[in-house]
């Protein structure tokens, strides 16, 4: 009877079914849609993320860069210097080839020490933990004009046409040189399960083995090395010694780009850079998803300068559009749900509750004849189930469409990530003591910046959101409803319509 | 089968209390067929209401057979309607949304009978009242008459001791009037019931063994 009479019931009230069904199809597709872009949003946000921090890193250990000057640790590095002296370079008609490279962790960015690195392994909760220096490798080469020599011997720069020839390579005097500057990451070669390399793939050569440890060899992104015209085999300077290429890398992502130019050896970065026994961060992988909080804790508790982030923190380093995307969806789209799945779930109770109020001599009737309360309470809470549920398998229905068409149109969003404040570069130009000097400062980050077209995952989880939504919105309009039919009684109902 | 002692039902209104019905006492035995007449607000629909145990007294109590009504909780109540109290109305009362059959079966579902029961003892009251070929009808397809005639379906499926009627002829026209009480008569000679109707109309009230005149709430036998 139960069936029957919900079946014709609903039947044959088709507008109200129709727009509750409705109301709560458009509350549950939004929902969905705004929860899918919220995973979309999610899940390039990690992309970018572990193009910078890695595949598995659930916490990061840095150290914010202090007031420089004190020369303690943490404080920030200068930038490269290039010195040179009278005498280097090689001079030819009156013109001298200068080149130096200079390996640094730049201006702004800080170290620290890599007994963090043992205080982080030496807690129970961590899985894994690796270190890393992220560097950069600032080269100049180019030509100047040759320095000429006054009649009290001193050198002064540009006075080669008084003294039989100007020098320079317009042979006007003039200078011309190439600043070229790419990140350096240090890593540790024993190939932990956490940090950069981990969301890398091997295009061509090797990988590091432990045999490397303190060697010249050097890993290159490809982008890198196609720009730069080098292969594995090639040599490549950097902070002034050269490294044999072994190996080049992609970002296993398409969308997204490797967060360092080139990877070397961490103890061959700290020699070469001098900086002994210093690391920029450190990447941390906790047992479980639910230790990272006491993880976090933990370390900030035995690191009190440093700066420690959960994936969480750092999904809000992430910049560009796909920022922006997030914000509208955590805010906007948010909001809008509820307000949309409210306005559903009031339709819902208001018409269900009116529906009672017109059927008070249908339910009066039932009453009259046996029906107990519990029976109309369970007729009218399983109509409006009936009509959630409907409401539910069409807003579905609707909400994969619009995931599909997203997913289709694949929106573009620009994001990228930076995986420590900054690293710097210093190049700059003066004279003095019959030398050369450049120092035109400028930064670079390690940082992965990346177009990653939006892409919406359909999960069962989302699904199954948008089914209890529904489930919900006709048990909040059945409960509302049945109190309603439970308080009729049967004398009144039949006399309030007599 | 009804014994009803003192009763008195009072309602609450803005204007202050009203009595319906005013200390009735009254005896009704088994099988008993009784018109109740009376003028509008005299109290006739009270009464049938508390014979129905659809209405508690203010005081007073309503006994059928050997269970006191007023003293019983909602739900055994609900109960007694459902196995032992047949209601027929004046406006029908069929759910518009049911066919003839699925609207007699209402009566039923209380009982928890099996789906193929409830279909054949359905379908078996139709037929008694003359709608075995109008089952599939929803009600906005069938006359007043016909219409009653489902209602008395419903009412009798159960197979009460008791039959309720208000008003059961009020809405029909005079040779439908006639067939219904025909029925209704046919019926309570058959299967025992005890009848009680209220009625405006002498025709219908001169077909009942007794007559009951209510006004002000108080009851008298008419003769």
């Amino acid at each position: 009877m139960f069936g029957t009479y919900l079946y014709r019931e609903l039947s044959n009230r088709r507008k109200q079914t129709a727009i509750i069904a409705a109301g709560m199809a458009l509350a549950i597709a939004l929902v969905m849609i705004v929860n899918g872009v919220a995973a979309g949003v999610r899940d390039a946000q990690a992309t970018v993320l572990a193009s910078v921090y890695g595949v598995g890193t659930d916490i990061t250990i840095t150290q914010e860069p202090i007031q420089p000057g004190g020369g303690e640790e943490g404080a920030p590095q200068e930038g490269p210097r290039f010195e040179f002296g009278a005498e280097d370079g090689e001079t030819a008609n009156g013109t001298r080839a200068l080149s130096q490279s200079s390996l640094t962790s730049g201006i702004g960015s800080s170290t620290f020490d890599a007994d963090a690195l043992t205080t982080a392994l030496s807690l129970d909760s961590v899985a894994a933990a690796t270190a890393t220096l992220a560097l950069s490798n600032v080269s100049f080469s180019g030509e100047v004009a040759a320095p000429t020599t006054t009649d009290t011997g001193e050198t002064a720069p540009g006075e080669g046409a008084q003294q039989g020839g100007r020098g320079g390579p317009d042979g006007a005097g003039g200078s011309a040189f190439n600043v070229d500057t790419f990140t350096v990451t240090g890593i540790d070669v024993a190939g932990e399960s956490v940090g950069p390399l981990t969301s890398v793939e091997l295009v061509d050569g090797r990988a590091f083995e432990s045999s490397d440890s303190d060697a010249n060899v050097v890993i290159l992104d490809t982008s890198y090395a196609t720009t730069s015209s080098l292969t594995v085999g090639d040599s490549l300077e950097i902070g002034g010694e050269e490294f044999e290429v072994i190996g080049t890398v992609t970002s296993t992502s398409a969308d997204a780009t490797t967060a360092s130019n080139t990877y070397i050896p961490l103890d061959t970065a700290q020699r070469v850079a001098d900086l002994e026994n210093q690391i920029s961060t450190v990447y941390v992988q906790a047992a479980s998803s639910t230790d990272i909080a006491a993880v976090q804790t933990a370390l900030q508790t035995e690191l009190p300068d440093a700066s420690v982030k959960t994936q969480e923190d750092l999904a809000s380093s992430v910049s560009g559009s796909l920022a922006t995307a997030s914000d509208l969806v955590g805010k906007l789209g948010t909001w809008l749900s509820i307000i949309v799945l409210a306005a559903a779930f009031l339709i819902s109770v208001l018409l269900t509750t009116s529906g009672v109020a017109r059927r008070t001599r249908e339910f009066g009737t039932l009453k009259a004849i046996g029906w107990s309360n519990g029976a109309v309470v369970r007729q009218v809470a399983g109509e409006s189930l009936v009509q959630g549920a409907i409401g539910g398998v069409v807003g579905v229905a609707i909400g994969l469409l619009g995931i599909l068409a997203i997913n289709i149109a694949a929106p573009v969003l620009s994001a990228s990530a930076a995986a420590t404040a900054v690293a710097g570069q210093g190049v700059g130009a003066g004279g003095g003591g019959g030398g050369n000097r450049f120092g035109d400062a400028a930064t670079t980050t390690a940082a992965a910046t990346t177009d990653i077209a939006l892409q919406i995952p359909v999960t069962f989880g989302i699904i199954g959101i948008a089914v209890a939504l529904a489930i919900l919105g006709g048990l909040i309009a059945g409960a509302f409803g049945g109190w309603r039919a439970a308080r009729l009684r049967p004398a009144e109902a039949l006399r309030s319509v007599a | 089968m009804y014994e009803l002692s003192d009763l008195t039902k009072k309602y609450e209104t803005k204007r202050g209390p009203i009595s319906a019905l005013n200390k009735v006492s009254l005896s009704i035995p088994t099988g008993q067929m009784v018109a109740i007449q009376g003028p509008t607000g005299g109290g006739k629909s009270t009464l049938l209401q508390m014979l129905g145990a659809l209405e508690r007294p203010t005081s007073g109590t309503v006994t059928l057979g050997d269970e006191e009504l007023s003293a019983m909780p909602d739900s055994r109540l609900a109960e007694i309607r459902a196995r032992t109290i047949g209601f027929v109305f004046q406006g029908f009362n069929l759910i518009p949304t049911l066919t003839a059959q699925e609207n007699v079966e209402t009566a039923l579902a209380p009982l928890g009978l099996s789906n193929s029961d409830r279909r054949l003892r359905a379908r078996a009251a139709l037929e008694k009242v003359g709608l075995g070929e109008r089952l599939t009808h929803h009600p906005s397809e069938l006359s007043g008459g016909q219409q009653q005639r489902v209602a008395i379906a419903r009412a009798l499926v159960k197979e009460p001791k008791v039959l309720l009627a208000d008003e059961p002829t009020g809405n029909l026209d005079e040779q439908t009037r006639d067939e219904i009480m025909e029925l209704l008569e046919g019926l309570w000679r058959d299967e025992g019931l005890t009848l009680i109707i209220v009625t405006h109309d002498s025709a219908v009230a001169k077909r009942a063994e007794r007559r009951l005149h209510l006004k002000h709430g108080s009851v008298t036998e008419k003769k």
